[in-house]
């Protein structure tokens, strides 16, 4: 049976049919076609499937769909303007941070959740903030650097604007 | 492709500023630099697409039944009820497919969906498609099998001493079914040279088997179109194979089967075989006219397995006083679990893959591979070496102490240099003196080693890889790779190639080359592959075989294409060939030195010209028609041993590796804390530092995971006889952030005569040394030798118990 729910997704408000037992990530990925959202394991172990709601990192493929109700959800595919990318993703371009890219959704969000915190992580607090998201290729090396080269753009931008 | 790459191209094109002179003679514009993926843009946005990203009108869901035990006959398959639920498409069985498939052709034991038998907990029995997911699984709960349960063998010695049960038919009369293979090869005479031996070393190690866990489950769509023609779209390491296999099993021409391998979210040789979800979608949409897509759960890929084979080695290795290894004699008995997989080979990379890069001045092993009732065994990153790396690199530590010698300068007494191994392989670059030079100077090796407190400690290990092996998996005297290259007039070049971009960065090195050498800046490449309909016949992402070959292969088609421009533009500016460069987006005139070109200083008082070199493919395609040509790598044929199994091995080039490893370890918990592990590795050049350094950072840690987490296993006794331990990422515990030591890379190059600009692999050598080094360590640390893996706390804690009674 499916139940009318109502979402806000990047920023965009949806209206849509879905069966009543379906989680955050089947609603996104398959209901509203935003397949960046990754499913790995489909039980929380993984973090590929990591999404922000309400700003904070969560898995979607524990979350009934009806508990994002009318609440704001940011998936990769709204993390920063294609013209303009979060500094995150474009640290991760440039450290070299996805390899196979299919923890890379995810670690992207569990990254952007820590930088809208904290301005300058400690590298401990980067490690902390990554540990649920699983990945197969990097040995984690070059995310942990990517997040702290994102933290470095941010804070510069920041003083930038505060000189002027 | 990004922002600031069209920048940089425009800029180029319009002459502005930039890197847009020609590089010195011998030096390169493009490659050996630390450039962006080339899809890199697409996984930090999320907009990469993989196989469960796809969706056909109309499409299917299907789902796979399978056998609850470890080994058992079938007596009978009901589909009835399953057939009559509302929205079920299709149901097969393994009537529908009796063929039999497997990679290697020689050992092919298996079917898409089991006939008669299934030989372990997670068998495919019969698959469905339906409407929806749940719909499916609700088919499948419908399907009535009924069993007949036949002893279960778990352990590989049963399979060995028993003949009561039999897990596969002998292929001869009076052999045991149970044995997948034997190999037994001696180089020199070992017996003799043992006794000559001063010291002898012996022991008994254990690899205890480990998965792959890409984060990517396996994923197949099939569609069968109304003109007779089949596409797959698959999570495949090696869509040529599986083209091949498709066409077996289904009876159909090779020639109307398309492979497409979306992007791949991690494999490591867990995707390097068809597997039956391929051949079930297939299937299905060939019965039902639809689409079909069938994604297997997280337990079903620990299920499928194909990961490192559980050994049991025994090794002895004797040497001369000053540490001159003279003889080695290694058995192995490998658990292959329930079909051959790459059995064959890994039998004989149990072996082969041990005799470099130090001189063994004999060596003999024998390996055997089983079967058992459990999920099969297959390659997986670094396969079939690993587990014999450890055995030995820990028999060097041990000779190290006994002979009172460095353990990084026995290793260096040892080095075998270039030339002959001794099972015959040729080595033509080793930089592996280098690589130990490397890991001691960063590991502050002669400050610390043997010098730390109690519970601290350092551990070396080295080994050796294959770039690709020599010989293809079916017997064929064709090229191993190709590559296919297109100029377009607009300055656009495409590369079309076979090699399966599985995250180590294939499309990357195929358009660096292209773009290193026709001039163009890396965004005006694009890159086509791993489309049996698009590409020239490539064998796959496997034995780390696609920077050497197809590397090769783009760079000749690519050079035969640079000729041509080069000669239009010779003639055009009526100038010799040797003044002309293409690079950074021009067409160089050189001066008559071959060093000045236009962009540097006054152009126009110089007089050397440039054009851009979009201007250039024009004068060429004006010159010479449409611009398109094919290249193509094949191996040398002529170097292997002359014997029985030389040629399994045998490989264009040698990568070579060492690793340090420093470790804490908490004598009361048995806990090991790896705080660092210093990788070197010869690559023989990097064409890009930063994958390279990917690869090194992810194969260590690989390891690190295989030494101290990792195991996979299934339970033993009772009604759970034959179920997976621990099917789960919760369970099966892989490293997180939280786990992992710093791994630290030390690139090192030897530049091998063999590979494009001097590269070989660095995808799996570098893994070897990391469960070594850290048992090493540990001895370092606390005195205990680790010769069964892993290194979990209880079996640390125990083992320092035995060997310090008085200790906590």
């Amino acid at each position: 049976m499916k139940q009318i729910v109502r979402l806000t997704v990047n920023g965009e408000r949806q209206e849509l049919a879905v069966p009543a037992h379906h989680t955050l990530l089947e609603t996104l990925r398959y209901g509203l076609g935003l397949t960046g959202t990754k499913q790995g394991c489909d039980k929380g172990d993984c973090g590929a499937c990591t999404v922000l709601l309400d700003g904070e990192a969560i898995l979607s493929c524990l979350l009934p769909v009806w508990e994002a109700e009318e609440r704001p959800v940011t998936t990769v595919e709204g993390l920063g303007d294609p013209r303009e990318l979060h500094p995150l993703q474009e640290a991760f371009d440039l450290t070299g941070a996805a390899q196979c890219g299919f923890c890379t959704p995810g670690m992207l969000c569990s990254g952007v959740a820590l930088l809208e915190t904290r301005s300058s992580p400690t590298r401990d607090q980067i490690v902390e903030a990554l540990s649920g998201n699983l990945c197969r290729c990097t040995g984690y090396t070059k995310i942990i650097e990517a997040v702290e080269q994102a933290a470095r753009t941010l804070r510069e931008r920041e003083s930038a604007d505060a000189s002027r | 492709m990004h922002p600031d790459e069209l920048n940089e191209i425009q800029a180029a094109l319009a002459g502005a500023a930039g890197p847009v002179g020609a590089p010195k003679p011998g030096e390169m514009s493009v490659l050996g630099r630390r450039n962006r993926r080339y899809e890199g843009h697409s996984k930090s946005t999320g907009r990469e697409l993989y196989t469960d990203d796809l969706a056909l009108p109309g499409m299917l869901h299907g789902k796979i039944l399978r056998s609850p035990h470890p080994h058992a006959r079938i007596l009978s398959i009901d589909t009835s009820d399953a057939e009559a639920i509302p929205g079920v498409a299709a149901v097969i069985t393994g009537a529908d497919m009796p063929v039999e498939f497997g990679i290697i052709p020689w050992t092919r034991d298996e079917h898409a969906l089991a006939v008669e038998r299934v030989r372990y907990v997670g068998d495919a029995v019969a698959a469905v498609a339906a409407r929806d997911e749940d719909t499916a699984n609700r088919a499948l709960a419908a399907i009535h099998v009924e069993y007949e349960t036949l002893p279960a063998l778990l352990e590989p010695r049963d399979s060995l001493n028993t003949s009561a049960v039999q897990i596969h038919e002998p292929k001869r009369e009076g052999r045991n079914g149970n044995v997948t293979k034997h190999v037994r090869l001696e180089f020199g005479p070992v017996d003799d040279e043992m006794d000559a031996s001063d010291v002898v070393v012996e022991g008994e190690y254990y690899f205890h088997g480990t998965t792959h866990a890409p984060i990517e489950p396996h994923c197949a769509i099939a569609h069968a179109g109304a003109d007779g023609l089949l596409t797959i779209w698959s999570s495949t390491q090696v869509p040529h194979y599986l083209q091949r296999e498709l066409a077996r099993v289904l009876g159909l021409d090779v020639a109307r089967i398309r492979v497409i391998q979306p992007a791949v979210g991690g494999a490591f040789g867990g995707k390097s075989e068809p597997f039956d979800l391929e051949f079930c979608v297939a299937a299905l949409s060939i019965r039902t006219g639809r689409p079909v897509k069938v994604l297997y759960t997280r337990e079903e890929l620990f299920y499928s397995h194909r990961g490192r084979h559980p050994i049991e080695m025994w090794y002895r290795v004797g040497a001369s006083k000053d540490g001159a290894l003279k003889a080695v004699d290694a058995r192995s008995l490998l658990d292959g679990g329930a079909y051959a997989s790459f059995g064959l080979v890994t039998t004989y990379y149990s072996g082969q893959l041990l005799t470099a890069p130090y001189r063994l001045g004999s060596y003999r092993f024998e390996s055997t591979r089983v079967y058992t009732n459990k999920p099969a065994c297959g390659p997986k990153r670094g396969h079939g070496s690993v587990q014999p790396r450890f055995a030995f690199e820990v028999s060097l530590d041990k000779l190290a102490t006994e002979l009172g010698i460095d353990p990084i300068e026995l290793r260096r007494r040892n080095f075998m240099g270039t030339g002959e191994t001794v099972n015959e392989f040729r080595v033509r670059s080793n930089g592996f003196l280098e690589c130990l030079d490397a890991v001691e100077r960063a590991s502050g090796w002669k400050q610390k080693y043997g010098r730390m407190p109690f519970g601290r400690g350092l551990g070396v290990a080295g080994s050796c890889y294959i770039s690709g092996t020599n010989y293809p998996i079916y017997p064929n005297s064709m090229p191993q790779a190709a590559a296919q290259v297109q100029i377009e007039r607009s300055g656009r070049v495409t590369v079309f190639h076979g090699a399966s971009e599985i995250g180590q960065g294939s499309d990357s090195t195929m358009a660096a080359i292209a773009a290193e050498e026709l001039g163009v800046p890396l965004g005006y490449v694009r890159v086509v592959s791993a489309d049996t309909d698009l590409v020239p016949v490539d064998l796959g992402a496997y034995s780390s075989r696609e920077t050497l070959m197809v590397g090769n292969a783009t760079r000749s088609a690519c050079r035969e294409l640079a000729e041509r421009v080069v000669g239009a533009l010779a003639t055009a500016w009526d100038l010799p060939e040797a003044r002309i460069r293409l690079a950074n987006g021009w067409a160089h005139e050189l001066a008559e030195d071959g060093v000045s070109d236009g962009s540097v200083g006054d152009e126009r008082s110089n007089g050397l010209r440039r054009i851009p070199i979009a201007e250039a493919f024009q004068l060429a395609e004006a010159a010479h028609g449409t611009l398109g040509a094919v290249g193509h790598y094949d191996t040398p044929k002529d170097v292997h041993g002359e014997y029985r199994g030389g040629t399994i091995g045998a490989s264009p080039a040698y990568s070579f590796t060492a690793h340090v490893a420093e470790v804490e370890v908490d004598a009361d918990t048995g806990f090991v804390d790896v705080k660092t592990i210093w990788v070197a590795h010869d690559c023989g050049k990097a064409l890009n530092p930063m994958l390279v350094e990917g690869q090194m950072e992810g194969s260590a840690y690989m390891g690190f995971g295989e030494a101290l987490m990792e195991h996979h296993a299934v339970k033993r006794g009772g009604p759970e006889h034959g179920l997976h331990d621990a099917p789960s990422l919760l369970d099966y515990r892989i490293p997180t952030s939280r786990d992992c030591p710093e791994f630290v890379s030390l690139v090192v190059e030897s530049n091998d005569p063999e590979g494009p600009y001097g590269a070989k692999e660095a995808g799996e050598g570098p893994l070897h040394p990391s469960l070594p080094a850290i048992a090493n360590a540990i001895y370092d640390a606390v005195g205990i030798r680790m010769d069964r893996l892993p290194f979990t706390p209880d079996r640390v804690w125990r083992a320092l118990r035995t060997s310090r009674p008085s200790s906590p």
